[in-house]
C-alpha cells in the first residue's frame, strides 16, 4: 500500500515537474499588466482624455493579451513617486506616466524596477528601462494658423495658454507662423491663464479676446470653455488636445487632435514580443501622433486644399514649419532662410515670432 | 426624545474612544458604499484601509505623507489656541520651499550646514509670510483670515514666476524646475529603500516643542486663556497683539518647515507643482487632533491613511480619485459628531420640571 | 457683441462676480446668525453639479436652479446639525463640508463629463439697456444676474428694516440674550445656514449653467473660497459685498484685458494675476483701520456654539 501511495506520488510529481518545465518562461500566468498614470481626470476631452483613448485603443488591438490600470489627478509631486512605484511593484510590466512633472520620479522607481518597462511622456530623460516620447503639436498648430489667417477678417488670433513651457511656445509660434504664411497682417495675442485647466478663467480669457477684436481663437488649455466661449460670441474656435465639435458646431474650425492609440500598441507589442525598448521619440503627423480633426465646411475647399497638401509635405519631411526666415518680435533674425529649427533648439524655445502682439513673461 | 445632557466634566474614556468610534463608523459607511457600487466590499477595506500600512515600504510611506500634515498642524494649533485663525499655512509652506531652496541652489555644497542653514531660511521665510498678516491685523485690525488666504494665491504665483524666471534650471529645457539639489541639500533617508527622512525627527522635536510650550509654559498658559475668552486675557494681562504675532509665526515657522522638508526630501528640487494642500489639510488635521500635540499625531497619520487608501481604491477598485475626499470629509463629520460624547452624553425623554429644577441646583 | 472696451470690462465684471456675490451674501446672512461655515466650496460644487444633471435631464435650467438650490442646503443642514445639535467645532465642520462636497460632486458629476448645455441668453432690459456706456454693460445680462442684485437688495432690506433681521441680528450677537427675550435661536441659526447653504447652491448653479455650460470636477476652482473671504472683505455689511465682488472679478478682468491688449509691457503675467488678491488685501486694509467699523459689523458670537444651559 505505501509503495503503491509513493509510486504515484512521484508519478504525479514527475508529471507537474514535466509540465512546469515545458510551460513558456514568461507571462505564464495571462495578460500583461500596463499602467497608466494621468496627471488631471479623464473628463471628456483634452490632454488625459486624449491619453486614455490611446489606452482604449491599444487594448482593443491587443484584446485579451493586455488588462490596464490607471490612476487618475495624480499631482506632479511627492505623491507621484509612490503611485509609480506601487504599479511597478504590483506586477505591472509596463507603466505610461503621462505628464512632464513625473520625470524625476519614473527615473528613481525605474532604478529600482530594471524588469518593469517605463514610458514617459513629454520628458526629455531616458535609461535602460526608460524612455520618454512626445508628439509634434506644432505641426498640426502651424496647419490651424493657416486656416485661422485665412478665417480671420479682423487678422487678430486670439490665444489662452497656460503657461510658457517650451511646447507652448512652440504652439503659439508656430500657429502665428501658419496664419501670417497666408495673412501677413495677422497678429496674435496671447492671455496667460497660469493654470492647465480652469474653465472659468479660460471662458473670461476668451472673451476678453474675443471684445478686444480676436474672430479666432485657439487655446493651450485642458477644458472646452474656450470653444464654447466662440460659439456663444459668433467667433470662431481652433481647439486642442481633442475633437472639441460638438462644443461649438458653428465656431470650430478645427482642431490639433494627439493620437496615442497606434504608439501604445506598438509599445506593447515590443514588449509582448520581448523585443527591445527602442529608441525614445518625437512624432509629429508622420507618425501619426498628430491629427487635424475634421475641418468645418465653413471653411473654403482651396484653403482645406492647401492644408491637405501642407500636411503631406509635412508628413514626408518636405516642409517644416520652423524654417527660416523667422525674426523674433524685435525684428531681429533668429533661424537665417533655408535652415530650420533643430529638435533640440525646438525644446528650448523661449521666443516669441514675430507676430506674436504680446511680450513673454520673463 | 433625545437629548444631550452636558456632562459634569469631559468623559476621558470618549476622549480615546471618540476617533476610534469615528474610524469605525466611516469604515463602515465606506464598505456599504462599496457595496452599494458593486464592488467586493470586503477587497475595498482591504485596499483602502490594509494596504497602506501592510508593509513597511507602505507604513514609511504613510509617515512620509503624514509627516508635512503634522508640521503644520502643531504650529497651527498652537495659533488656534490663542484664537489666531491662519487659514494660509499653505503660502507659508510654498515660501518656506522657495527659501529653502535658495539656499539650496547657492549655499548647497556644505555637509550639515547647509540642511542646517535650509531649516532656518525656510522657517525664517514662512514666518516672514505669515507676519504679513499678523502686522496688517494688529496695526490695522485686518481680518487675517481674509489676508492669509489672500496670500496663498500669493505665493503660488511667486513660485511660478521664480521656477519660470530667476530659479529656473538653465539646463532644463525651460521647463519651470529648478536643478535636482545637491546630496548635502537633501534630507538623509532614515531607512534605506524608503523615502522617509529627517523630517521624521522634525516632526517629533515640534510636536514635543509644542506640548512643552503649550502645557508646560507660563506663555502657553496665557495664550491658552486668550483664546478661551477675550475678557479673561485682558484680566490676566494677556497683550492681544502678541499673541497674534506669536500664532502667526510660530504656524508661519511650521508651515515653511513643512515646506523645506517637501523640497529636501521626496521632491528633490523646486517646481511650481511644490503646493500640495498641505497647509489646508493640516487645518482639519488641527482639529481632529483637537489642538494638542499627541492629537495630531493621530490625526496626520489618519489623514494619510485615507488620503493613501484613496490611491489604492483607484489603481486596484477602478474607483475614481474623489473617493478619497468623500471619505475623508466622513471621517470629519463622524469625528466631530463623535466628539461631542465627550462633553456630553445622551439622555433620554425629557426631563420633569421638578427635575430640571433639581438638576440646576445640583450642576 | 460688439461693446467698446470699457463695456466689455465692465459687463464682464458683472459676470465674473456674480457667483462670489450670491455666495457671499449667503455666508453673510449665516454669519450674521453667528454661525461660520466655511464650506462654501463644497456646497457650490454640490449647487453646480446637481444644476448640471438637473438641467440637462429635464432641459430646464429653472429646475436646474431649484435641484442646486436644494442640494446645496440638504448638504448645509448636515453642517448646521453637527455644530448646531451636537456643538461640534464650527471651523472644522466647515471644511469637512468643502472636502466632502467637492468629492461627492466629482464623484456624482462623472456621468455629465461629457454633456454639453445651451448657454442661457443674456436679457436686454428695455430701456435701461439703451442707456450710453452703462446700458449694455449692466442690462443686457443673463437673468441671474438680475436676480444676483434683487437678492442684494432683500437682504439688505431683511437685515436693516425686517423684525426677522432685527432677530438674527441679535441671535448672532448674543444667542444667550436672545434665547433670554424668547427667540428660538436653534430655529434661527438653522434658517440662516441653510439660506447660505442655497445660495451657495445658486453660486454654483450661476457657473455651471450660466457662465461655464459644462459640468468637470474641480471647476469651482476656489471661488468658494474668495467668497468667504469677502464676506470678511464686507466687513458684514451687504452692499460691500457687491463692491468685493466686483473689485475682485474688476481686477481679475482688467488683468486679462491688459495681456491680451496691443499694449506691450513686461510685466510676469503672474503678477498680473496676482492683482485681483492683493487688491481686495489693500482695500480690506483700508477699510478696517477704521476699527470702529469693524466691531461694529462682525457677529460678537460668530463661531462659538450655543450652549442652552449656559443662559
Amino acid at each position: 500500500m505505501n509503495k503503491r501511495r509513493s509510486m504515484l506520488c512521484a508519478g504525479l510529481a514527475a508529471v507537474v515537474t514535466g509540465v512546469l518545465l515545458h510551460s513558456p518562461a514568461v507571462q505564464a500566468n495571462g495578460p500583461a499588466k500596463i499602467g497608466f498614470v494621468y496627471v488631471s481626470p479623464i473628463g471628456d476631452a483634452g490632454w488625459t482624455y486624449q491619453h486614455d483613448l490611446g489606452r482604449k485603443e491599444m487594448m482593443k488591438n491587443l484584446g485579451d493579451k493586455v488588462e490596464t490600470t490607471f490612476v487618475e489627478s495624480v499631482p506632479e509631486g511627492a505623491d507621484a513617486e509612490r503611485v509609480i512605484r506601487e504599479m511597478a511593484a504590483s506586477g505591472h510590466d509596463l507603466i505610461f506616466a503621462t505628464s512632464f512633472g513625473y520625470m524625476n520620479y519614473v527615473e528613481r522607481v525605474a532604478k529600482q524596477f530594471p524588469n518593469v518597462r517605463f514610458m514617459h511622456a513629454t520628458g526629455y530623460k531616458s535609461g535602460p528601462n526608460f524612455r520618454n516620447y512626445n508628439a509634434r503639436f506644432y505641426e498640426g498648430r502651424y496647419l490651424t494658423g493657416v486656416i485661422a489667417g485665412e478665417m480671420s477678417k479682423s487678422n487678430i488670433l486670439g490665444y489662452v495658454a497656460a503657461f510658457p513651457i517650451p511646447e507652448v511656445l512652440q504652439g503659439i509660434n508656430a500657429f502665428a507662423m501658419g496664419a501670417r504664411s497666408v495673412n501677413p497682417n495677422a497678429q496674435v495675442r496671447v492671455i496667460w491663464v497660469n493654470s492647465w485647466y480652469d474653465p472659468g478663467k479660460e471662458r473670461e480669457a476668451a472673451q476678453a479676446l474675443i471684445a478686444q477684436g480676436a474672430d479666432v481663437i485657439t487655446h493651450h488649455t485642458d477644458s472646452t470653455a474656450v470653444v464654447q466661449a466662440a460659439q456663444d460670441q459668433g467667433v470662431y474656435a481652433v481647439a486642442y488636445h481633442s475633437d472639441m465639435s460638438k462644443y461649438g458646431k458653428d465656431a470650430h474650425l478645427t482642431a490639433t487632435t494627439h493620437h496615442w492609440g497606434p504608439y501604445y500598441t506598438e509599445v506593447v507589442e515590443k514588449m509582448l514580443n520581448k523585443e527591445g525598448m527602442g529608441e525614445s521619440i518625437w512624432g509629429g503627423f508622420k507618425e501619426g501622433f498628430v491629427e487635424l480633426a475634421p475641418i468645418n465646411p465653413v471653411v473654403p475647399k482651396p484653403v482645406q486644399d492647401k492644408v491637405a497638401e501642407l500636411k503631406e509635405k509635412i508628413a514626408k519631411g518636405e516642409f517644416h514649419p520652423f524654417t527660416g526666415p523667422i525674426l523674433d518680435q524685435d525684428g531681429k533674425e533668429i533661424v537665417p532662410a533655408g535652415k530650420t529649427l533643430t529638435d533640440e533648439e525646438l525644446s528650448k524655445m523661449n521666443f516669441y515670432v514675430q507676430g506674436v502682439n504680446s511680450k513673454l513673461p520673463r | 426624545m433625545l437629548r444631550l445632557e452636558q456632562r459634569s466634566c469631559p468623559s476621558q474614556i470618549m476622549r480615546w474612544l471618540s476617533p476610534a468610534l469615528a474610524v469605525g463608523l466611516t469604515v463602515l459607511t465606506g464598505v456599504v458604499m462599496l457595496a452599494l457600487l458593486g464592488k467586493d466590499p470586503w477587497r475595498g477595506f482591504e485596499v483602502f484601509f490594509i494596504n497602506p500600512v501592510k508593509s513597511t515600504y507602505a507604513l514609511s510611506e504613510l509617515m512620509l505623507k503624514a509627516t508635512p500634515l503634522a508640521l503644520c498642524a502643531a504650529g497651527l494649533a498652537i495659533g488656534f489656541r490663542a484664537n489666531v485663525w491662519n487659514i494660509g499655512a499653505e503660502g507659508q509652506f510654498i515660501v518656506g520651499a522657495i527659501c529653502a531652496t535658495v539656499v539650496a541652489l547657492y549655499f548647497g555644497e556644505y555637509p550639515f550646514w547647509t540642511l542646517a542653514l535650509m531649516v532656518i531660511a525656510a522657517m525664517a521665510g514662512g514666518a516672514a509670510w505669515a507676519a504679513i498678516p499678523a502686522w496688517l491685523k494688529t496695526r490695522f485690525n485686518a481680518n487675517e483670515i481674509l489676508v492669509s488666504l489672500m496670500l496663498v494665491y500669493v505665493a503660488n504665483l511667486m513660485v511660478s514666476w521664480l521656477v519660470f524666471g530667476p530659479l529656473r534650471d538653465p539646463g532644463g529645457l525651460n521647463f519651470p524646475q529648478t536643478v535636482m539639489f545637491e546630496d548635502t541639500a537633501l534630507l538623509p533617508v532614515l531607512i534605506q529603500g524608503t523615502r522617509l527622512n529627517l523630517v521624521l525627527v522634525f516632526v517629533v522635536v515640534v510636536l514635543i516643542a509644542a506640548y512643552i510650550l503649550m502645557y508646560r509654559t507660563h506663555l502657553g498658559f496665557r495664550m491658552r486663556v486668550a483664546g478661551e475668552s477675550a475678557k479673561a486675557a485682558r484680566y490676566s494681562g494677556v497683550n492681544a497683539k502678541s499673541m497674534v504675532w506669536l500664532g502667526m509665526l510660530i504656524s508661519g515657522a511650521c508651515a515653511g518647515l513643512a515646506g523645506m522638508a517637501e523640497v529636501a526630501g521626496p521632491m528633490g528640487q523646486l517646481t511650481d507643482k511644490v503646493s500640495s494642500g498641505y497647509g489646508f489639510a493640516a487645518i482639519i488635521v488641527a482639529f481632529v487632533g483637537r489642538l494638542h500635540p499627541l492629537g495630531i499625531a493621530f490625526a496626520s497619520l489618519v489623514m494619510a491613511l485615507f488620503f493613501i487608501g484613496g490611491e489604492q481604491a483607484q489603481q486596484y477598485l477602478a474607483l475614481p480619485g474623489s473617493i478619497s475626499m468623500v471619505f475623508q470629509g466622513m471621517l470629519l463629520f463622524y469625528l466631530l459628531a463623535c466628539d461631542v460624547l465627550i462633553r456630553y452624553r445622551v439622555a433620554f425623554g425629557n426631563l420633569s420640571v421638578a427635575k430640571q429644577v433639581r438638576k440646576g441646583a445640583l450642576s | 457683441m460688439s461693446l467698446g472696451l470699457f463695456e466689455s470690462i465692465l459687463f464682464a465684471t458683472i459676470v465674473a462676480g456674480t457667483p462670489l456675490m450670491l455666495v457671499a451674501l449667503g455666508e453673510l446672512v449665516t454669519e450674521k446668525s453667528g454661525m461660520l461655515n466655511l464650506g462654501a466650496e463644497g456646497l457650490m460644487s454640490i449647487g453646480a453639479v446637481a444644476a448640471f444633471a438637473a438641467s440637462y435631464t429635464f432641459e430646464s435650467t429653472v429646475l436646474g436652479i431649484l435641484a442646486a438650490m436644494v442640494a446645496a442646503m440638504l448638504l448645509s443642514m448636515v453642517f448646521a446639525f453637527i455644530t448646531i445639535n451636537l456643538m461640534a467645532n464650527q471651523v472644522a465642520t466647515g471644511l469637512a463640508v468643502a472636502i466632502f462636497g467637492v468629492g461627492l460632486s466629482a464623484f456624482l458629476g462623472k456621468p455629465f463629463e461629457a454633456k454639453v448645455l445651451q448657454a442661457v441668453p443674456g436679457y436686454a432690459l428695455p430701456l435701461l439697456s439703451e442707456i450710453p456706456l452703462l446700458g449694455p454693460a449692466l442690462f443686457k445680462q443673463q437673468w441671474l444676474v438680475y436676480v444676483s442684485w434683487i437678492t442684494l437688495a432683500a437682504v439688505a432690506w431683511f437685515l436693516g428694516k425686517t423684525r426677522a433681521g432685527l432677530a438674527l441680528k441679535a441671535v448672532g450677537e448674543s444667542p444667550q440674550s436672545a434665547h433670554a427675550v424668547g427667540l428660538p435661536v436653534i430655529r434661527i441659526r438653522y434658517l440662516a445656514v441653510m439660506f447660505g447653504g442655497a445660495m451657495a447652491g445658486l453660486g454654483g448653479a450661476f457657473i455651471s449653467l450660466f457662465h461655464t455650460p459644462m459640468w468637470n470636477e474641480g471647476m469651482i476652482a476656489g471661488k468658494g473660497w474668495i467668497a468667504l473671504a469677502l464676506v470678511v472683505f464686507s466687513t458684514w455689511r451687504p452692499w460691500r459685498v457687491m463692491l468685493g465682488a466686483y473689485l475682485f472679478g474688476g481686477v481679475m478682468i482688467s488683468q486679462l484685458f491688459f495681456q491680451s491688449s496691443s499694449v506691450q509691457v513686461e510685466i510676469p503675467s503672474q503678477f498680473l494675476s496676482a492683482l485681483p488678491y492683493l487688491a481686495t488685501i489693500v482695500v480690506l486694509v483700508l477699510i478696517s483701520s477704521n476699527a470702529k467699523m469693524i466691531r461694529l459689523n462682525s457677529p460678537a458670537s460668530l463661531g462659538k456654539p450655543f450652549l442652552k444651559e449656559n443662559s
